[in-house]
C-alpha cells in the first residue's frame, strides 16, 4: 500500500494561530479540575478516605477519559483546514506585572488532545491495575492521591498555552514523579533514587527555565502564540540558545544523554508508577516540547541537528544498558530509554520527523505500558523479585500475561503487524531521507537500535517466561486477578493496533499536519530500510534463541565481557555524573565551608581580638591616681592649645 | 609704666603656680587652694583684656567664674569631707579604688 501525498506543504508549517473554544470545549478545564480535585480530597482527607480513595482515584482519569473522547469529537467536527482545530481557552490571567503578561489557557489542538488520550487513557487503565496490584499496601489511598496529582500535571503541561504554564505542569510532574518513586519512603535506596530523579529533572529544569527567560527578554511574551510569531525577527544565536536550552530541559525530564542516570534508579518506584511516568507519558513530555516548539527549531538547525544526535545517541546507550541488565523493569527502562531516543531522533529531523514521533510516542505509550504491568504482574507473582535469573517458564502458569506480554514484545521490536513495525520504520526511513553524512549515520545508529532492541527484548521474554523454573522454595507464582489482567488485555490490543490505525491510510498524519508539517517525501508500508530493519529484528532474535533459549540460564550472572560489565553498571552513567559534578560539587563545598571556618569566621575573630587585646592594653591607663588623670588633661590642654596656635600661624 | 601685658603676665605666672601646684601636691585641701589660684588667675586676665578692649564683657565674665567656683567649692568641699570621715586621710593617692 503506497500513500502518496500531493503537493507537499513547506517545511515551516507549525501553525501559530488558534480560535476561542466553543461548545462543549468550553468545559476543558475539567481535565484539569478532576484530577486535582481527587488529590486534594484524598490527600487532605486522610485515613477517612482510605476505604473508598482508590474507587475516587480511578473514577477521575476515567472521567477525564471520557471528556477527552468527548473533545476529540468535537474537534474533528471542525474543518481540517490550518488552525481550525486549534482553539484556545483562557482560564484565568496568571501573573500581570509591567510587561509580563501570563494567563493559564487551554490550548485544545490536534497534538494536545493526542497527549490528554493517551495520558488518560493509559492513565486510567493503569489506574485500575494499581488497585489490584497495590491492595496489600496500607497507603493505597495516599498512591491515589499522587497519582491523581501527576494526571493534574501532566495535563496542565500538554494543555497550556504558553511556556509557563507549560513549565508549571513541569514542575508538577516532576514533584509527582520524585513523591511516587520515593513512595516506601522508608526503603533507603528509594528515598535516593527519588532524590537523584529530582536532581536530575532539576537540571533539565533550569534549561527549560532559562529557554523561558530569555523568550521573555527578547519576546516579550511567553505565550505560544507570541514566542512563535517574534521568533523570525531574533537572532541567530538567540534562537540556537533558545533551542539548546529547550532540548537540555527535554533531556532531563525524557531521561536522554547526558541527564539520563535517573530512570533505572526510579524503578525503585511501585510498577504502576514505573508503567506510567517512566514508561508512558512523563518521559514523554520532553518529546512534546520539542515537537510543540516546532517553529523555533525550524529557524535553528544546529539546535535541531543537536536533537537528532541525542536521540540517535540514547537510542544506542539505553539499548546496549538493556542488554545485560537482570531485573526485568530496569531492562525495560533501558528499553524505555532508547524508545524515546527514537522519538527524540524522529523530532529532530524537522517536520519529516514530527508525525512518526508522536505516532511512535503512542504506541510506546500502549506497549511499553503493557509491558510494565506484566512485569509488575510477575513481580507481584514471585513475591516481589524482580531478578530474571529467578524466573523462567512462567507462560505455563501465567498464560495471560504472558500473552499480554508478548503482544507488546512483538510490537517494540517492529514484527507486522504490530503496533511498533508501522511506527519505528518511517524513522528510519525519515532518517536516511535527511541525506548526507548525517542521515546515513543517524539511520545507521537506528537500525543498529533495532536489532539490538530485538535482542534483548527477546532475552527478556527467554528468561522470563520460558525455560527451566529457576523460582525459589517461597515462590508459587500463579495468574493475577482480573482487576489487574483485564487493563493488560486492553493495552495488548492497543500494541496490536494502534500502529497500523494510526499509519495506514495516513490518518495520524492528516491529523497532525495542519499543525506540525507534513513530510516531504512520503513512503509505502513496506520499504526497503523497513525490511533491513526486520530483517535485523530477527537477527537479534536468533542471537537471543542462541544464547538464551536453547541454553540454560545461570542463576548467579557469570562474569561477562567488558561491555556487559559496563552496561551493567549503566555504562559507567552514575561514575561520569559523580567525577564530572558530585566530587568537584564536594570539593567546592568544602573548600566553601573552610573558607567560611577559616575566612570569615577568621575575619571576624580576628577583630575581636584586636579589640580585646588593645583594650586590654589600654585599660591600664585607668590607674585611679587622680593625679595621673590631672597630668592627661593637661598634656591634652597643651596640645589642644598649641593646634590652635599652629592654626592662627 | 604699668600696662596690662604685665596684668598678663601676672596672670600666667599664678596659673602656672596653681597648674603646678595640682599635679604635684598630694593633699586635697591644697589641691583645691591651687585650683582656686588657677581660677583667680584666669579672672584677673579677663580684666585685663577687658580694660584693653575698653569694654566690659571680661568683666562679667569674671563675676560668672566666680560664682561657679564658689559652688565648685562647696560641693568639692563637701566630697573631701566626706571621703576623710570615712578614710581618716586626705590624700589624693589612697582614693585610687577606681582602677582596672
Amino acid at each position: 500500500m503506497t500513500g502518496s501525498l500531493a503537493g507537499a506543504l513547506a517545511p515551516s508549517a507549525t501553525v501559530v494561530t488558534s480560535l476561542p473554544a466553543a461548545g462543549v470545549q468550553r468545559a476543558a478545564w475539567l481535565l484539569l479540575a478532576l484530577p486535582l480535585a481527587g488529590a486534594v480530597i484524598l490527600l487532605l482527607g486522610g485515613k477517612r478516605t482510605n476505604s473508598w480513595g482508590h474507587l475516587l482515584g480511578v473514577a477521575m482519569p476515567v472521567a477525564a477519559f471520557c471528556y477527552g473522547v468527548v473533545a476529540l469529537v468535537a474537534m474533528l467536527g471542525y474543518p481540517a483546514g490550518r488552525g481550525q482545530r486549534s482553539r484556545d481557552l483562557t482560564l484565568f490571567t496568571w501573573i500581570d506585572v509591567g510587561r509580563f503578561h501570563v494567563t493559564i489557557g487551554l490550548l485544545l489542538d490536534p497534538l494536545s488532545i493526542c497527549f490528554v488520550l493517551l495520558i488518560t487513557g493509559v492513565g486510567s487503565l493503569i489506574h485500575i491495575f494499581a488497585v489490584g496490584y497495590m491492595s496489600h499496601d496500607p497507603e493505597r489511598r495516599r498512591f491515589f492521591g499522587y497519582m491523581n496529582l501527576f494526571l493534574a500535571s501532566m495535563l496542565l503541561l500538554v494543555l497550556a498555552d504558553n511556556y509557563l504554564g507549560l513549565y508549571a505542569g513541569w514542575e508538577g510532574v516532576g514533584l509527582a514523579s520524585y513523591l511516587l518513586i520515593g513512595f516506601w519512603q522508608y526503603k533507603p535506596t528509594a528515598a535516593t533514587a527519588a532524590k537523584k530523579a529530582f536532581i536530575a529533572n532539576r537540571v533539565g529544569d533550569a534549561g527549560l527555565s532559562l529557554a523561558i527567560m530569555l523568550m521573555f527578554a527578547r519576546f516579550g511574551s511567553v505565550s505560544f502564540t507570541g514566542v512563535f510569531s517574534a521568533v523570525g525577527g531574533a537572532s541567530q544565536g538567540t534562537v540556537t540558545a533558545i533551542g539548546l536550552l529547550l532540548l537540555l530541559g527535554a533531556c532531563g525530564k525524557s531521561a536522554q544523554l547526558p541527564l539520563q542516570s535517573w530512570l533505572l534508579d526510579a524503578m525503585e518506584g511501585p510498577t504502576p508508577v514505573s508503567a506510567l511516568i517512566h514508561a508512558a507519558t512523563m518521559v514523554t513530555a520532553g518529546v512534546y516540547l520539542i515537537v510543540r516548539s516546532g517553529p523555533i527549531f525550524d529557524l535553528s538547525p544546529g539546535a535541531r541537528l543537536a536533537v537528532a544526535i541525542v536521540g540517535a545517541a540514547t537510542l544506542l546507550f539505553g539499548a546496549i544498558i538493556g542488554c545485560a541488565k537482570d531485573d526485568i523493569k530496569k531492562a525495560l527502562a533501558g528499553s524505555t530509554m532508547s524508545q524515546i531516543g527514537y522519538m527524540m531522533l524522529a523530532a529532530g529531523l524537522g517536520p519529516a520527523g514530527y508525525v512518526f514521533a508522536i505516532a511512535h510516542l503512542l504506541a510506546h505509550g500502549f506497549f511499553k505500558a503493557g509491558m510494565f504491568l506484566g512485569a509488575g504482574s510477575v513481580k507481584h507473582e514471585m513475591n516481589d523479585e524482580v531478578d530474571m535469573r529467578r524466573f523462567g517458564g512462567l507462560a505455563a502458569v501465567m498464560p495471560v500475561t504472558f500473552v499480554t506480554f508478548g503482544f507488546g514484545y512483538l510490537a517494540i521490536i517492529g514484527i507486522p503487524p504490530f503496533s511498533g513495525f508501522f511506527t519505528k520504520d518511517p524513522i528510519i526511513e525519515a532518517a536516511f531521507d535527511k541525506g548526507g553524512t548525517s542521515g546515513a549515520l543517524l539511520g545507521t545508529a537506528a537500525l543498529l537500535g533495532a536489532g539490538i532492541t530485538a535482542f534483548y527484548m527477546t532475552r527478556l521474554m527467554f528468561m522470563t517466561f520460558a525455560g527451566e523454573r529457576r523460582w525459589h522454595d517461597t515462590a508459587h507464582p500463579h495468574e493475577a486477578p482480573p482487576v489487574m489482567t483485564s487493563p493488560m488485555v486492553v493495552l495488548a490490543i492497543g500494541s496490536l493496533l494502534a500502529g497500523g490505525f494510526l499509519i495506514i491510510d495516513n490518518r495520524l498524519l492528516n491529523f497532525l499536519a495542519p499543525l506540525v508539517g507534513t513530510p516531504p517525501t512520503s513512503h509505502g508500508i513496506f520499504t526497503p530500510y523497513g525490511l533491513i530493519a526486520l530483517a535485523l529484528a530477527v537477527a537479534g532474535v536468533g542471537l537471543a534463541w542462541a544464547l538464551y533459549g536453547r541454553r540454560e540460564v545461570p542463576v548467579t550472572a557469570p562474569a561477562g565481557s567488558p561491555v556487559t560489565v559496563a552496561a551493567r553498571k549503566d555504562l559507567y552513567g552514575d561514575a561520569v555524573n559523580e567525577s564530572l559534578l558530585m566530587r568537584p560539587g564536594q570539593w567546592l563545598t568544602r573548600l566553601s565551608v573552610y573558607f567560611d571556618n577559616r575566612g570569615v569566621d577568621g575575619l571576624v575573630n580576628t577583630v575581636a581580638a584586636t579589640l580585646g587585646g588593645t583594650s586590654g592594653r589600654l585599660r591600664h591607663l585607668q590607674s585611679g591616681f587622680v593625679r595621673s588623670y590631672a597630668l592627661s588633661m593637661f598634656v591634652g590642654a597643651v596640645l589642644l592649645v598649641g593646634a590652635l596656635l599652629l592654626v592662627r600661624l | 609704666m604699668v600696662s596690662p601685658a604685665h596684668f598678663v603676665a601676672l596672670a600666667v605666672i599664678l596659673f602656672v603656680i596653681g597648674g603646678v601646684g595640682v599635679l604635684v601636691r598630694r593633699n586635697a585641701l591644697v589641691i583645691f587652694m591651687c585650683v582656686e589660684l588657677m581660677l583667680n588667675a584666669v579672672n584677673l586676665a579677663f580684666v585685663a583684656f577687658a580694660r584693653l578692649h575698653g569694654a566690659l564683657d571680661g568683666q562679667v565674665i569674671a563675676f560668672f567664674v566666680m560664682v561657679v567656683a564658689a559652688a565648685e567649692v562647696v560641693v568639692g568641699l563637701a566630697i573631701l569631707t566626706s571621703i576623710y570621715r570615712s578614710r581618716r586621710s586626705a590624700s589624693v593617692d589612697d582614693a585610687s579604688l577606681l582602677r582596672y
